[in-house]
């Protein structure tokens, strides 16, 4: 049985959007954090718990995010498929991304809950990875997702990727010159990511035609989830 | 001289025990292989652990690298480590000599790897049979090409000898090097750096086994101990400091000597010896360790409850008299500037607090802000002292903290605008590291 | 059974959160680096020790127990 598509998909939509905004302000928190910046209105353990609390809150939202995208039967999407990449036939690789991006969420998650439990550069290797999966978040965004071309979702991807931008610098440029290979690799990424990204928005998802060279299967509506 | 032989453990004679001093480096000398055995005999390192740990223990050896540590304890400790049954990897223990000497004006430990490096390596066979150490490391500062090249040259004549094979390791030349967990850290193939104790290196060392780190003297005369026992090495020293250490004794001014004493003797007697007119202050344990006033050392014998007095310890054995013809205001600006520069850059208050402390030396002896300067001397070195993560930056205080009592009266000369020192030539060594942390 | 905080300082990046959450116990020195006052924490704070030592971001704050 189909459930409400309208209403389920809206909200898959919705909580992603809301879901990347969170992230993007975790990552700009966890920067504020690394780089020990306070003021009299913001005590670090307010930023601190701000980050924590955030990114619990992302991850409630996704989890509502992929909860509606499965149990909306319009297209053929799993539970599996939410951890498990190029498994779904639906736009295969912009969905897997979105995969891959929760996989490393889930693992940035549970480290950092169980942190004092584990040596600290444990803890700290798989927290790096969240910038990777924003960025991979993003890409799944712009890639499944039906929004890209719409105005207000537009304005909400530049402005997430302005402060995930702008923290990436201040984290790059807080400690100069400290580890300056990492710092200059990281530099160096930051402007060429960006750009390549822009380049393949205009050419790919904004393009006529996306759906089906993104692989959407031709009848989705025939599809009905589990 | 009597020509007793004393039965070795193993039940065969070994050669004459040397009488009196020096006993750690023969004449003629005995640097080669060949000679080093007809002059000592030969030790048998034996798996015999227990045996070990009752002479070491009864014979007293400390450690010589500074902190004075009973070795014994940590053979022991090493050894009851390495029996403890573990889930995760091997416990067989590792035996590491120091022999980095990163303090500048010690030159003992450089000597006796020169002289008499078969002992060392004697040392490093002895307490790897006895522990069953499957791997020995004697590391030495990389910027001693020619050490290395004749250690190696050692190691090569005894490779048939040693129970293990004994590997060689350049360590970066930094102060900190030394420090037990910053060398373990760095044969660990990372940074020589200190870390976070606990585990100490008895526990988990080098590739996470349990470790000996032994200063290079503190191996040799284990290896003099294995071959002659606990007696004979006690009969030189006192009681409570019993057996011989080596000391290096500077004046700055020429090539600095290496003497090996016996506990007991007065300061004054060694300075005469060694030809340094006895009237001038001292410091004594090198950068780590604390200034002697003139009446002071006049009055100090060489023994650790006599040197705990006057608040001084005789750490790794560096002995340096200030000429008085030199501004000691000065010499103590300089090292405090460069200890400053040595940290390991781990622990704020250390990184921090050594070079705020060096900008108040630098500004005691003015007249217009010397008593700030006192004064903020004061409030700095309890908030430096004890908060770093190794025991740098607490010898770097107890320094500078012995050097202002010491000196107060030439800096009260400053402040008037009289320093009168016309020797201008700097006496205490400091190197320039470098750079590199591996 | 009582605790006390226990500070390593080679991990310590001067964060300062240990000191906003827990004032009475920790104060911090010229550069930002916690100063712990000794001996055990008085009962009633227990909970803001916990609170420092677990919101360290660098984890250099632990607890220990002490005896009793």
């Amino acid at each position: 049985m189909i459930l409400a598509s309208e209403g389920m998909w809206f909200l898959t939509r919705a909580s992603g959007m809301v879901a990347l905004v969170l992230l993007t302000a975790s990552v700009a928190l966890g920067v504020v954090t690394s780089v020990g910046w306070s003021s009299v209105r913001f005590p670090r353990f307010v930023t601190i718990g701000l980050h924590r609390n955030l990114s619990l809150i992302a991850m409630c939202f996704l989890g509502l995010h992929i909860a509606t995208t499965v149990v909306d039967g319009f297209v053929p999407i799993g539970w599996l498929d939410a951890v498990v990449p190029f498994r779904s036939p639906y736009r295969t690789l912009w969905l897997s991304l979105g995969a891959l991006s929760f996989d490393a969420l889930i693992a940035v998650m549970v480290t950092s809950l169980l942190r004092r439990h584990m040596k600290y550069g444990t803890w700290k290797a798989v927290h790096w990875a969240s910038w990777a999966a924003w960025l991979v978040a993003v890409l799944h965004g712009l890639g499944t997702g039906t929004d890209t071309t719409n105005g207000w979702a537009q304005l909400i991807y530049v402005a997430c990727a302005a402060v995930v931008l702008a923290a990436c610098w201040w984290r790059i440029a807080v400690g100069w010159p400290a580890h300056i290979r990492p710092r200059l690799a990281a530099l160096i990424a930051s402007l060429l990511v960006p750009l390549i990204v822009l380049i393949w928005t205009f050419s790919g998802p904004l393009q006529h035609g996306w759906s089906q060279r993104a692989g959407t299967p031709s009848a989705p509506i025939e599809q009905v989830a589990r | 001289m009597s020509t007793v032989s004393t039965p070795t453990r193993s039940g065969s004679r070994s050669a004459t025990p040397p009488a009196g001093l020096p006993r750690l480096i023969p004449t003629p000398l005995a640097t080669d292989l060949a000679s080093h055995l007809t002059h000592f005999g030969p030790v048998r390192p034996s798996r015999d652990l227990h045996g070990l740990l009752s002479q070491v223990g009864d014979a007293g050896l400390r450690g010589r690298g500074g902190a004075g540590f009973p070795t014994a304890t940590k053979l022991a400790a090493v050894a009851r480590s390495a029996g403890r049954r573990s889930l995760l990897g091997r416990r067989t223990p590792v035996v590491v000599a120091n022999g980095t000497e990163g303090e500048p004006a010690s030159v003992k430990d450089v000597t006796l790897l020169s002289y008499a490096p078969h002992l060392v390596l004697d040392g490093m066979a002895v307490a790897a049979a006895a522990l069953g150490a499957d791997e020995a490391v004697l590391c030495v500062d990389r910027r001693h090409n020619g050490l290395f090249s004749s250690l190696a040259c050692a190691l090569a004549e005894r490779a048939d000898l040693d129970p293990i094979p004994i590997r060689l390791a350049a360590a970066p030349s930094r102060y900190i090097t030394g420090e037990e967990s910053a060398l373990v850290h760095w044969l660990n193939g990372g940074d020589a750096r200190p870390t976070s104790v606990p585990p100490r290196p008895f526990e988990r060392g080098v590739a996470d086994r349990p470790t000996l780190v032994d200063n290079v003297e503190t191996l040799a005369q284990m290896a003099l101990i294995a071959r002659f026992g606990a007696a004979w090495w006690r009969s030189v020293g006192s009681p409570e400091d019993p057996g011989s250490f080596l000391v290096t004794i500077t004046d700055g001014r020429r090539v600095p000597a290496v003497f090996e004493v016996a506990s007991g003797r007065r300061l004054s007697t060694l300075l005469q010896h060694a030809g340094i007119a006895p009237t001038t202050p001292v410091l004594v344990g090198g950068y780590f360790g604390s200034w002697l006033s003139p009446e002071q050392a006049a009055a100090v014998s060489l023994t650790r409850t006599d040197l705990a007095r006057f608040g001084a310890s005789l750490g790794c054995g560096v002995i340096a008299a200030l000429p008085d013809t030199v501004c000691p205001l000065r010499e103590v600006a300089r090292v405090a500037r460069w200890l400053g520069t040595q940290t390991a850059g781990q622990c704020g208050p250390c990184v921090h607090g050594l070079p705020a402390i060096a900008s108040t030396v630098e500004a005691l002896g003015r007249a217009d802000v010397g008593h700030r300067a006192d004064a903020e001397l004061r409030r700095l070195m309890p908030l430096v002292s004890g908060r770093g993560g190794c025991k740098m930056p607490d010898g770097a205080i107890r320094f500078v903290a012995s050097a202002v009592e010491v000196f107060r009266d030439h800096i009260e000369d400053h402040r008037h605008g009289v320093c009168g020192r016309l020797d201008v030539r700097p006496v205490l060594p400091v190197p320039s590291a470098d750079g590199a942390w591996r | 059974m009582s605790i006390r905080i226990v500070l390593d300082p080679i991990a310590c990046d001067g964060h300062g959160v240990c000191a906003e959450l827990f004032p009475e116990g920790i104060t911090l020195d010229d550069w930002g680096y916690p100063i712990l006052r000794e001996g055990d924490v008085p009962a009633h704070l227990e909970r803001h020790a916990r609170r420092a030592a677990s919101a360290c971001p660098s984890l250099a704050l632990k607890i220990r127990r002490t005896g009793a």
